[in-house]
């Protein structure tokens, strides 16, 4: 308990410094860069007038009474109780001014309803905790995860800017293209959500729900998941890059260029210093959040990797963890289908080498690709 | 006094009873409600009569597969997308692999994007009429045989055909335990 | 009944148990109403600790406290909570005091079932709170359940339906025994149309409850069954759909706010007559809008699930009819207003809370309205928009009417007055850390804070740091409020059976403190 007050005692003194570094205050939706969000802007703007009328109107008389008609001021009272007049007014009003304000918004549903004629196609997925983006017409696929250091989580670095709303991937659309978005979940409820665009879609899994957008100016958008998806629903940032039509056709080449150096990639053989080196990346991104970046795990909820059976135990059934999960029911899914051969072989000799785990040894593409097949997979029971 | 109580007393009771069903009997409202407006339809097999094709118009099909988590497959679209005439016989290939070292069966569930488009696939042929196992290491290909009714909404221009496979063990996606986590 | 002192009347008519087990046998609607408030007020201050830690977690970017998990299971609970152990108790407890004393009753209609309804509660809520030490925690999905995240939990999550279930039984067998004394036990002459507000308003929440929460017995058990017993209702594997548990879940959902706020409406009607000295304005409007709150309450449900997706026929449905409550809702404000216009006001601190209560009530109905069209809830849902929304309704709304209640009977339950000044000191805190807490809300949703998240953005922090400022004000000055409470029992002025100067009905003609037993020859209406 003490701690506790300690802490707020020395919140409230950094809040003061604070203030100025960090407040920035905004009282409206985000500056909208679609024409459905501006709509939506507008649409907001109007009926806040409106409520804002109503409210001084009705509580001007009220405070009008609450002055005059005072037994303090010897104000003696009234005994009337009804007045169907009056009555029957105040019933109609409202409802010709909702009838006035629900012509306007459902113009704009069946506008954000509307997802035909796309110039191009995205299906995005929710994960448990990260986005992945898979350009159906380009055949570019990836994932998205926070690329925020844990060290500005855990407060022990500077915060950047853009804190938590920054990613590795970013998704690259072009500039004034419709772009019509699939947006499905691949283990709970999550939201793809981009203020900007006027676009927020629950991801469920086992449908695809659609929408769309038309960004209108070149820049970079950011958005959160929307909707409680567990431990880390918080740490799953959208970023949206919106480009030129040349950019955007640079970009597509250099994706699909990548995928063949990575596929390139698959059938080379590494040494230990290289794989832990581009480990340790794909450790953060995708094992981080559960194992922690020190390896130790959360007691009680996430085993360590420091020190652990598997990653100081026989190699095969290490890979065969990474590739196809853990025994099923627990927390461990397989990542066959979101890392390649090269990203596991990276991964898994990171966790043989990081901390104090001194193996020395080194998992190899071809490794990866053998226990993708099953072959590797029957000396390892323990893992089913 | 009493037996008013009493009537009172018994009516009540049999209403929240009564609301208690109601929230189950929501269960197959919810489906009719769904198959009417045509979200959520199509994994029924379809018997068509009419082939008449409209070549006056092209609809534009998108393909897309998702494997859930807990299924260590890998499925795939062999085809990303066709442009049709709604009326036309339409046949597309899925691919499918196991690559674990066990047998699994998997259930593909469809989904439509617009959601309202379901409605308008009359399929013929589909894997995902029933449960498919795959031996370990095994790779198949699965076709999907189904004509786009020509009544098909005239401002639907481009549509989607997703499906995705669940496994349907219900353990393997009850993961994310965290009490139950081993500790290997 | 004689006038004599009534601690020493009720061992007059049984022998009675003292002790603990007084309270766990009685079944006389005084002490059970007194259960109610008590337990209802331990409990507010149980979810509001936690509503403390979770706004100084977000005190600053960062993760200070706690772990991302813990902080889910914070804000799970605080709703959970909130709702089913404060503020729903705290309507009961009321209705237990007054409508037997307003209806001119001896007692509830059935006082053993009455007795059971109560000890279920506190059976619900350790079962809820003691999961906070079972392994993986508390329940972590959010207070709305949705599956796949809630199969997704620990053993937790199955002692939480059960849980709900009990609570569920518990309001079910309340509302069973506040109908039946309504609609069986009305004095003699005593009409429904004249019946005061506060016994309308129960009335029709209890129907509400009886509608409404075996309807969430139904879905919780669907989710109980999908996690232990294989069954598909909202797993897609199986031919089922999760969204379908939203569907559900809402069209219980809906009623359950109206079921929070209508109570409260009454209260409020109880009270604006009685400090303006003048009869409430439009009393059968005040019933009329009321009935069609709670009919229009099962049409508007899937309003709180814009983003998963509907036909636009759909959307637009339900963007109509959660329009259209916004009608009956306002006929209610106005003839608030109206009541007090020309009327002779006095402030006391009821009166000062009934104020506030018809102001930013009419905020967060406000809100509401903006919410209520899809296009801009698009935006705003999941946000702290709807943070803000739903705590202007919630606790500017809901809980500002039971101060109100409190101050304005507490004369009547304990025979003394409370302190005025310090009642005043209450208010002014409460209104002051109130708004300081959630009016930002308002703008941190429209900037796009997410709700239910840990951390946050730098852009985010001077508002949240305003927020966490006022819930330390507001959380710290309802001590003032559990304070002030034990000094009227104990002492303060002796107050007359009237009490307040405007005040009228049955419950004013008893004498103060009410005696143990009321009304056992009815009284005559005329």
């Amino acid at each position: 308990m003490k701690s506790m007050w300690q802490r707020v005692g020395a919140m409230g003194a950094v809040w003061a410094a604070s203030q100025s570094a960090l407040a920035n205050y905004a009282y409206n939706l985000q500056p909208p860069v679609s024409e459905v969000a501006r709509d939506v802007y507008h649409l907001h703007n109007v009926i806040m007038l409106v409520c804002v009328g109503i409210f001084i109107v009705v509580f001007g008389l009220m405070f009008y009474s609450l002055i005059k008609h005072r037994k303090s001021v010897g104000h003696k009272a009234a005994h009337f109780h009804e007045n169907t007049t009056v009555e029957i007014i105040w019933t109609i009003i409202p409802f010709i001014i909702l009838v006035g304000m629900a012509y306007p918004a459902a113009k704009i549903v069946i506008d954000m309803k509307n997802t035909s004629n796309p110039d191009m196609t995205v299906k995005i997925t929710g994960y448990q905790w990260k986005w992945g983006y898979d350009y159906l017409n380009e055949d570019v696929q990836f994932y998205s995860t926070l690329a925020t250091p844990r060290e500005q989580i855990n407060n022990t670095a500077p915060k950047d800017a853009n804190y938590l709303l920054e990613v590795d991937e970013p998704m690259v659309v072009p500039v004034g293209k419709r772009v019509r978005v699939l947006i499905t979940g691949n283990d709970v409820i999550h939201s793809w959500w981009v203020p900007a665009f006027g676009v927020k879609q629950d991801a469920i899994p086992g449908f695809i729900r659609d929408s769309w957008f038309t960004a209108d100016t070149i820049g970079t958008y950011r958005g959160q998941c929307a909707e409680l998806c567990g431990k880390d629903h918080g740490f799953m940032p959208i970023v949206v890059k919106v480009v030129s039509e040349a950019d955007y056709k640079a970009w597509v080449a250099q994706k699909k260029g990548t995928a063949r150096a990575m596929a390139a990639d698959n059938s080379k053989t590494f040494d230990v210093k290289e794989l832990v080196e581009r480990g340790e990346k794909v450790y953060q991104a995708n094992c981080a959040a559960c194992h922690q970046a020190n390896g130790m795990g959360l007691p009680g909820a996430f085993p360590a990797m420091n020190g652990s059976k598997v990653a100081t135990g026989p190699i095969a059934d290490h890979i065969n963890i990474v590739v196809h999960g853990g025994r099923p029911g627990t927390a461990m899914t397989g990542f066959a289908d979101r890392l390649s051969d090269v990203e596991i072989a990276a991964v898994v000799t990171y966790e043989r080498n990081a901390w104090d785990n001194k193996m020395g040894d080194a998992a190899q593409p071809a490794d990866i690709a053998a226990a993708r097949g099953g072959a590797a997979v029957a000396a390892a029971p323990a893992a089913q | 006094m009493a037996t008013g109580k009493s009537s009172t007393l018994t009516k009540l009771v049999i209403v929240a009873l009564g609301m208690f069903g109601f929230g189950f009997a929501l269960v197959p409202f919810y489906y009719k409600i769904c198959e009417v407006t045509g979200i959520n339809s199509g994994d029924e097999q379809s018997l068509v009569k009419n082939t008449q094709v409209d070549t006056s118009r092209w609809v534009t099909i998108e393909f897309d597969a998702n494997t859930n988590e807990g299924l260590p497959w890998q499925f795939k679209t062999t085809q990303r997308s066709v442009r049709v005439h709604p009326g036309q016989l339409v046949q597309v290939e899925y691919e499918v692999a196991n690559h674990s070292d066990h047998a699994i069966v998997g259930q593909a569930v469809p989904s439509y994007g617009p959601a309202r488009a379901g409605a308008f696939f009359k399929k013929i042929e589909c894997f995902c009429f029933t449960p498919q196992t795959l031996a370990a290491g095994e790779r198949r290909q699965m076709p999907v045989l189904f004509v786009l009714d020509p009544s098909i909404d005239k401002d639907l221009h481009t549509i989607t055909l997703s499906y995705t496979f669940f496994n349907t063990d219900p353990r393997a996606q009850t993961a994310r335990l965290p009490e139950k986590v081993p500790h290997v | 009944m004689s006038d004599a002192a009534h601690a020493h009347d009720a061992h007059g008519h049984h022998a009675q148990p003292t002790g603990i087990m007084r309270w766990l046998t009685t079944t006389n609607h005084k002490d059970i109403g007194s259960l109610y408030l008590w337990f209802s007020f331990f409990m507010l201050f149980v979810a509001g600790s936690m509503a403390l830690l979770i706004r100084s977690e977000l005190f600053e970017p960062g993760m200070q406290l706690m772990r991302p998990d813990f902080f889910n299971e914070l804000t799970t609970m605080h709703g959970l909570l909130m709702i089913f152990t404060v503020i729903m108790p705290a309507f009961t407890g009321f209705a237990n005091w007054q409508v037997p004393l307003m209806i001119g009753a001896p007692d509830m209609a059935f006082p053993r079932m009455n007795n059971w309804s109560f000890w279920l509660l506190p059976v619900a809520a350790i079962m809820l709170l003691g999961s906070f030490w079972l392994p993986g925690g508390a329940v972590a999905g959010g207070w709305t359940m949705y599956p796949p995240l809630f199969i997704q939990g620990g053993v937790s999550y199955d002692l939480t339906i059960l849980s709900v279930h009990i609570m569920g039984l518990s309001s079910i067998m309340g509302s069973i025994n506040i109908i039946t004394t309504i609609l069986n036990m009305r004095a003699p002459g005593l009409a429904l149309m004249k019946m005061p507000m506060f016994v309308w308003t129960w009335l029709i929440t209890a129907y509400l409850l009886i509608a409404t929460m075996p309807v969430l017995a139904g879905a919780v058990t669907m989710l109980l069954t999908d996690r232990n017993f294989g069954t598909h209702f909202f797993n897609a594997a199986g031919g089922g759909d999760p969204v379908m548990f939203q569907h559900i879940f809402w069209f219980f959902g809906h009623p359950e706010v109206y079921i929070l706020i209508l109570p409260a409406f009454g209260i409020i009607s109880q009270i604006i007559p009685t400090f303006s000295r003048k009869p409430l304005f439009g009393y059968a409007s005040m019933v009329y809008a009321t009935a069609s709150i709670a009919i229009l309450s099962f049409t508007v449900w899937a309003h709180h699930m814009f983003a998963v997706g509907m036909p636009v026929a759909a959307q637009l449905f339900f963007m109509f009819s959660t329009m259209l409550i916004a009608v009956p809702t306002g006929v209610k404000v106005f003839n608030w207003v109206a009541t007090m216009w020309k009327g002779s006001m006095t402030f006391e601190t009821p009166m000062l809370f009934a104020i506030a209560f018809v102001c930013l009530f009419t905020i967060g109905g406000f809100s509401g309205l903006v919410l209520a069209l899809a296009p801009v809830d698009i935006q705003l849902q999941d946000t702290y928009y709807v943070v803000a929304h739903f705590h202007y309704v919630l606790v500017s709304g809901a809980l500002f009417s039971i101060f109100a209640g409190i101050y304005y009977w507490l004369p009547k339950w304990t025979g003394h007055m409370y302190n005025e000044a310090l009642g005043k000191t209450h208010f002014w805190l409460s209104v002051i850390g109130m708004n300081t807490i959630f009016f930002p809300m308002h703008f941190l949703g429209l900037a796009g804070m997410p709700r239910r998240i840990p951390d946050y953005a730098l852009q985010f922090t001077g508002f949240n740091q305003i927020a966490t400022v006022g819930a330390f004000i507001f959380g710290f000055s309802q001590l003032l409020f559990l304070v002030l409470v034990l000094k009227t029992i104990k002492s303060g002025a002796k107050a007359t059976d009237q009490v307040w100067e405007g005040a009228e009905g049955l419950e004013w003609t008893v004498p103060s403190p009410a005696p143990y037993h009321t009304f056992e020859t009815a009284p005559v209406v005329k």
